[in-house]
């Protein structure tokens, strides 16, 4: 039950956030799609214990992944799938929580909250500029084939 | 001469202003220099150089007289990914050589000046369903769903009209993440909600910088340092406006 909670919720959230940022409307269930995607990778991963460091890359990288397959598909900006689906996995309420414990004179808490929001919002970058790279890798040497041939 | 030379500056009008809606609308920092060398070299100014940053474009074409620059100010950035894709689709006809840069002019004009978005009622919608769905992402209980729906709605329609009466954007914040926090404390004490934190945390959500978090991050590490510095500044900015709203609420408990 919780389980599909999270798939309803994490495919409304995404599509919203979608329509809060203004994308095409024929993008938006795509965008939830990416987005429920994400996050069901990375529920399931944190779930089974995994660190979420961990868990915040490999969905991210999926994330990525799937915006590029999209946006090949569609021939439009990758950012326009990608932002929606990253939306969920940012660490907006751990940046609230060290925020929170700064204004509250809690230094050491908020030192923590903040370092640990910093690594999660460091991790989704590197997952996605990883997929990007690996597309360019794959996008390069099927050019230079081409060539050769 | 004279032609040529008004002619490169035409070029570097047209890349200015597309680099302008890109960026201002939360296209990514290489997006819009690839973007802008494209169009540049599409009209045949093969040598060309630009500098992004989030409050301003430099960009200047070398060629066989002396190079010309340009500069162009940027003052308000939002999220608008409808434009962003609509400047990638113009850049992509003008590769293929379908417009002329009069007409590739008009068009980016057009676009700037377009305010096509969906009507608020839908945005407000959408806000308030997104924080009651990320009460629930975050293991929060089904009895606070609605109180967070609530909160968010509140908070976003605050934002928005803050936005209106006061210029300066982290003022705004500030007062809509404190009208959440009166909101959910209000919920709390009536018995509508349980979980103050969850509720809380739930409704920020649309407030919440992630984007621009991530895109700090990502700016960084592709050697864009300026841009990343900057929007870093700008994230921590929104995020502290938002944590000393709600610090304000909690500290009077």
């Amino acid at each position: 039950m919780t389980f599909v909670a999270q798939i309803v919720t994490s495919f409304v959230a995404s599509a919203a956030f979608g329509l809060l940022f203004n994308a095409p409307k024929s993008s938006l269930i795509k965008g939830g799609f990416v987005g429920m995607c994400g996050w069901m990778i990375y529920y399931v991963m944190e779930a089974s214990g995994i660190d979420v460091v961990v868990a915040t890359v490999t969905a991210s990288f999926f994330i990525a992944v799937i915006s590029q397959f999209f946006a090949k598909m569609y021939r439009t900006p990758v950012i326009i799938f990608s932002v929606a689906g990253i939306i969920p996995l940012v660490p907006g309420g751990l940046a609230y929580d060290a925020m929170r414990n700064f204004v509250q004179n809690d230094y050491n808490n908020a030192i923590n909250l903040a370092a640990k929001a910093f690594m999660i919002s460091g991790s989704i970058a590197v997952g996605l500029v990883f997929s990007e790279v690996i597309n360019q890798i794959i996008r390069h040497s099927t050019l230079t084939r081409r060539q050769k041939q | 001469m004279e032609n040529q030379s008004s002619y490169a500056y035409d070029i570097i009008q047209v890349c200015l202003l597309a680099g302008k809606v890109m960026l201002q609308n939360g296209g990514e920092t290489y997006r819009v220099e690839d973007t802008m060398t494209r169009i540049a070299d599409a009209y045949g100014a093969s040598h060309s150089n630009s500098y992004v940053t989030p409050t301003g474009i430099i960009f200047s074409i070398e060629g066989p007289e002396p190079s010309k620059t340009q500069l162009i100010r940027i003052s308000d950035r939002t999220t608008d990914l409808d434009k962003v894709t609509k400047v990638n689709s113009i850049s992509r006809r003008i590769s293929s050589g379908g417009l002329s840069i009069q007409e590739a002019y008009n068009e980016l004009y057009r676009l700037d000046k377009m305010t096509e978005r969906y009507t608020f009622p839908k945005q407000f919608i959408a806000a308030a369903v997104a924080s009651g769905c990320f009460l629930i992402m975050f293991e929060g209980q089904w009895n606070d769903f609605v109180p967070a729906v609530l909160a968010g709605g509140g908070g976003f329609y605050s934002v928005t009209l803050f936005n209106r009466l006061v210029p300066i954007k982290f003022f705004a914040e500030f007062l809509a993440s404190f009208v959440i926090g009166l909101l959910a404390v209000l919920f709390v004490t009536t018995g509508l909600g349980e979980q103050l934190d969850k509720i809380i945390i739930g409704s920020v959500m649309p407030l919440v910088p992630g984007l621009l978090i991530t895109n700090a991050v990502r700016d960084l590490m592709a050697g864009h340092l300026i841009s990343g510095l900057s929007k870093g500044a700008e994230a921590f900015l929104t995020a502290f406006a938002i944590g000393a709203g709600i610090a304000l609420v909690v500290s009077f408990l």
